[in-house]
């Protein structure tokens, strides 16, 4: 019998970061995987960030995570997305070639000498008294820890379909976990269904490039770790093509055929991600849809077409595929298709991402209802860094709305649910303001550093950042100028008398670290990214200020924990209705449960005052 | 916890004041007085702090957790004077580990202590807010829903904009390559449009929450504050025949057709070398003006001030026990007219109150003044809708969380401070 602190179940993105948190605390920690080969394994489109998920990646890397790291050594063709709005939207992203980003994976978890990983199938939980105590293998063997951490992704009862074939599984080529899925389904929690589809993937030695736009990388790249300046990767463009009125009659015409409109799939896929079907059907009046072809690696000729994913049967694809400009003679490598998977319904989670009927257990990623790799390597942040905690008898690690992406979507997960893939979108952030991917070092790494998770290097060098954007700030600040010393320095003021200083005007349209230099000339002494990250924290300061009051108050919410075991039924004056709501949803704190459906004001109150009361706080 | 004391009963001269203390050195704290009856006994004491006498008092004692607040409280029943309660609040505040209380916190500890519910608490409250028949309505229509289902649509516009916006900004990347912006400005214009009117009719709402305030202006001598006592139905200003009896403004509250009115007696209106009578002169002015109506006392009817009647007020004749004339004349004396009067600030205060809104507390008229200077910044921005979309959604937002949080969609916090703010210190 082996014996560990926190094993983690799945090597996919969320188990990989889950297992370097866990490791990177001190944890002994176990990652279980049915190949070890396929840690890091990008199975959907070969790219890392976005819009909110760069964001997510960002924040990862502030916690000394490793798919920024990855993203950065596999990265061969970086975009800041909203590269010409506001920082506060732009997102990170960059096309991965599939061979270096697993291998970066791979090699980054070879450094942590407290992970051993383990091939073999996880059969069954060890259960003593509602407290996991472990694993069993499919070969009997018995391996022991305080924290489980379950990464299943989309194995869970997963059905591929392919037009009307259907077989089960979880991603083409991997066996499904069924023994786990029936160990997890007698927890008796919630269950929902999912779909999500892939396009096929082509060969790129067929398509004709030469008539296709390319799009090239950003001429600065920009990375993802807040410890690399350049990629390391040769960079290359993607090509552009998109659908026309003969691809959509192909479709059109084989709908029926479809497994999403053949009626074989119950599950509920994301609106924000349409198959091509979807496309044709529910925006009927465009004539075309965009199609980027993005290469999967650098010495592997297979292009994803993103954009085009669909469940129609293999000899569909070919036809509406080759009825595209440059890809008229393509070869299709692995036709796309459907998975159909459950998940768990996350609000059976507390905000640690532990299931509340099991203590010491934890799910993160898809298994949590939620799609993308960026979101799940979040929650196998928070999975591990909070069951490593729990295995050194440390109190958990919680991430605020107001502080993180990660808080927030650990919240709307743990509180709301999920109704399609959840996915992440800086819309979802109500302080997006201050929650940007440029400071995410800035927000996050002291408190990660306070947790134990980050490395002496990072530390010393966002201390010696945080050190230096303070004093450019601190010269910024000092001194107080008329408007007619701005106007001199070319800063565009009215002349209504009243004196600023040069980082108040750095929120000015048009102003510029150029013009804070003319104004202070120690500004010019602090090197170009502390002067643009200046310029960026000052840009949404008056926003932010005015933001101050709503987060102080959500923080006090938060604040104000319910404890487990609070007994609802205690409650005179609480509705039978709502007491049963809270019963079901047992919210962490008032917070989560002024978000329950039907809370009224008055329920709220009488609730925070029983929470307050000593006395009535626990039941036996 | 610590241990808080306030006067329960109002403030001001009184047959009897009630000093409550409430909390865990509330028996010690009035043991030093005097030697504390049985619990749930009156006890007739004299009370004395450092050999000093500060009063004969009733001193009842209630143990924990039989008591208002649930807690070990003692109630001090003082002769009902100013300067007995201050002197008794200073002792205890002296004492150490004692604190006056906050408005609401003895009602506060009884629902934390499980005493009151939030039902019962929220009763309260209300009890204590509603006086006329007008702001009885007023509640009631509030209670049907009628301002949830003002501001949906509002919402429902703001959400189509905010999503609008956000799509250029998360979809960058995909097919959202129109120009939002045109549909963006119609939706938030008449969102802004709409907010200005209500806003506009929120101060005729308020007034009926509050209460209306009526003026009453005339020479000195004219009979202005025998009027008042009249309409008062007791003698609340001092009557004499000196000219300029009244020289600071008198207030008193009373309910006329169903509304709560504050009638204001003021100084006589003359040129006076008197430095205090000129100051109560401009301070009658002063208030007059900002009055929701003005009786004007005439002791002729062309007789004319510099501070011209406006077309909605009302002109008497005074004395109309003795002058009669071409206008309508009142007398307080007799009562004569008075009748007729008070249905003519009726109908007058009536008619003001037909074009109110629906948003009459300041919590509202805020939220509506915050939620449109959003609105008003986002409209700014939009030219720069494709530099700065983040900018005008955080605005939409602002707007939004203000107009939800007119209907309670608030933090915790806030809910309390609100809820409890509408007692007084001593409740």
């Amino acid at each position: 019998m082996k014996q560990f602190d926190v094993i983690v179940v799945g090597g996919g993105h969320a188990g990989a970061e889950a297992a370097a948190a866990s490791a990177r605390m001190g944890s002994r920690t176990a990652l279980i995987t049915l190949r070890r080969d396929a840690i890091g394994v990008m199975s959907c489109n070969p790219a890392i960030g976005g819009l909110g998920k760069g964001h997510l990646v960002r924040e990862i890397d502030a916690c000394d995570g490793i798919m920024g790291e990855a993203a950065d050594r596999a990265g061969i063709q970086f975009r800041l997305l909203n590269r010409r709005k506001g920082p506060a939207v732009q997102g990170p992203r960059t096309q991965a070639d599939r061979k270096l980003y697993r291998q970066a994976i791979q090699s980054l978890l070879a450094r942590y000498d407290s992970l051993t990983i383990m091939q073999g199938e996880v059969a069954s939980l060890i259960v003593n008294a509602n407290q996991i105590g472990g694993v069993v293998l499919a070969d009997g063997s018995r391996i022991t820890a305080s924290a489980v951490i379950i990464t299943a992704g989309t194995f869970l009862n997963g059905v591929i379909h392919v037009g009307d074939q259907q077989r089960a599984g979880g991603r083409v080529g991997d066996a499904p976990s069924v023994l786990l899925a029936q160990q997890l389904a007698d927890l008796n929690l919630q269950r929902g269904r999912l779909k999500t589809g892939t396009p096929p993937r082509l060969d790129g030695r067929t398509i004709n490039w030469s008539v296709l736009d390319s799009q090239p990388g950003d001429d600065v790249p920009t990375m993802f770790s807040f410890l690399n300046s350049a990629p390391f990767a040769a960079q290359i463009a993607c090509g552009i093509t998109q659908t026309n009125a003969r691809t959509h009659d192909i479709v059109r015409q084989n709908l029926g055929r479809s497994a999403m409109y053949g009626g074989h799939i119950s599950g509920v896929g994301p609106r924000y991600c349409p198959s091509i079907e979807d496309k044709v059907v529910r925006f009927a009046d465009k004539d075309h849809h965009q199609i980027f072809l993005e290469p999967e690696g650098l010495d592997d000729p297979t292009v994803y077409p993103n954009g085009i994913s669909t469940s129609l049967p293999a000899e569909v694809q070919q036809d509406y595929v080759r009825s595209i400009v440059g890809l008229e003679q393509v070869t299709i490598t692995q036709p796309g298709y459907a998975i159909e998977y459950d998940y768990f319904d996350p609000r059976g989670l507390d905000p640690a991402l532990q299931v509340k009927a099991m203590a010491g257990l934890f799910f993160a990623g898809q298994i949590n209802g939620t799609t993308g790799y960026e979101e799940a390597a979040a929650q196998g942040l928070v999975a591990g860094l909070n069951a490593a905690l729990l295995a050194s008898g440390r109190p958990p690690a919680l991430f605020s709305r107001s502080e993180s992406y990660i808080g927030v979507m650990i919240d709307d997960l743990t509180t709301h649910g999920v109704t399609e893939p959840y996915r992440m979108f800086t819309s979802r952030a109500e302080y997006r303001l201050a929650l940007r991917a440029d400071n995410a070092d800035q927000r996050l790494t002291e408190k990660a550093i306070a947790l134990g998770c980050v490395s002496q290097t990072r530390a010393a060098q966002y201390r010696k950042k945080a050190d230096l954007l303070a004093a450019a700030r601190a010269v910024l600040s000092e001194t107080a100028f008329s408007p007619r010393e701005l106007q001199a320095a070319g800063v565009e003021v009215s002349a209504d008398g009243a004196r600023r200083s040069a980082y108040d005007v750095l929120a000015f349209e048009g102003v510029t670290p150029e013009h804070a230099a003319n104004l202070v000339p120690a500004f010019a002494g602090f090197d170009a990214e502390i002067q643009q990250q200046t310029a960026r924290d000052a840009l949404y300061v008056q926003y932010i200020q005015r933001q101050d009051r709503d987060v102080q108050r959500l923080r006090a919410d938060e604040a104000l924990a319910i404890p487990a075991g609070f007994d609802y039924a205690d409650i005179p004056g609480l509705s039978n209705e709502l007491t049963q709501k809270l019963k079901r949803a047992l919210p962490a704190n008032i917070f989560q449960a002024s978000k329950i459906e039907g809370m009224t004001p008055a329920a709220l109150l009488l609730l925070i005052s029983h929470v307050r009361r000593p006395s009535r706080r626990q039941t036996a | 916890m610590d241990t808080i004391f306030a006067l329960a009963s109002a403030r001001g001269r009184a047959g009897v004041a009630v000093l409550r203390i409430s909390g865990p050195l509330a028996h010690w704290a009035a043991g030093q007085l005097c030697a504390l009856p049985p619990v749930r006994h009156a006890g007739l004491r004299v009370l004395r702090y450092q050999g000093e006498v500060l009063d004969q008092a009733v001193v009842l004692a209630f143990a924990a957790p039989h008591s208002f607040t649930g807690e070990d409280s003692v109630e001090l029943h003082l002769h009902g004077s100013i300067a007995v309660v201050a002197k008794v609040s200073d002792v205890l505040a002296q004492m150490g580990g004692l604190r006056l209380a906050e408005a609401g916190e003895f009602t506060r500890r009884a629902m934390d202590n499980g005493h009151l519910d939030l039902t019962q608490v929220e009763g309260l409250a209300d009890l204590i807010d509603a006086e006329s028949e007008s702001q009885r309505k007023q509640a009631l229509q509030v209670l049907s829903g009628v301002i949830a289902q003002k501001v949906a649509p509002w919402r429902a516009d703001l959400l189509r904009a905010a999503a609008l916006i956000e799509a250029t900004i998360d979809f960058a990347d995909e097919d959202v390559p129109f120009d939002v912006s045109p549909e963006v400005l119609g939706l938030l214009t008449r969102v802004q449009q709409d907010l200005a009117a209500e806003h506009a009719r929120s101060g005729a709402a308020a007034a009926i929450r509050e209460g209306f305030e009526v003026a009453i202006l005339g020479a000195p001598n004219v009979g202005k504050s025998t009027l008042l006592n009249a309409l008062a139905q007791r003698e609340a200003a001092i009557t004499s025949d000196i000219a300029g009896t009244t020289r600071d403004v008198i207030e008193v509250r009373m309910h006329i057709g169903g509304l709560l009115v504050t009638v204001l007696d003021t100084a006589g209106l003359r040129d006076s070398d008197d430095v205090v009578e000129s100051i109560g002169i401009a301070r009658a002015k002063q208030r007059a003006e900002a009055a929701d109506l003005r009786i004007f006392l005439l002791q002729r009817a062309d007789e004319r001030f510099d501070i011209q009647p406006r077309p909605d007020d009302i002109v008497r004749l005074a004395k109309g026990d003795v002058v009669q004339g071409s206008i309508p004349s009142v007398s307080g004396k007799t009562g004569a007219g008075l009748d007729a009067l008070l249905a003519e600030i009726a109908h007058k205060l009536e008619g003001k109150t037909s074009a109110a809104g629906v948003f009459s507390r300041q919590r509202h008229i805020q939220a509506l003044g915050v939620a449109q200077a959003a609105l008003q910044k986002a409209i700014a921005a939009l030219p720069r809708a494709t530099e700065a979309p983040e900018v005008i959604a955080t605005e939409i937002r602002v707007a939004l969380n203000a107009l939800e949080g007119i209907l309670g969609h608030i933090g915790v916090e806030d809910l309390l401070g609100e809820i409890f703010s509408s007692f007084c210190i001593g409740k």
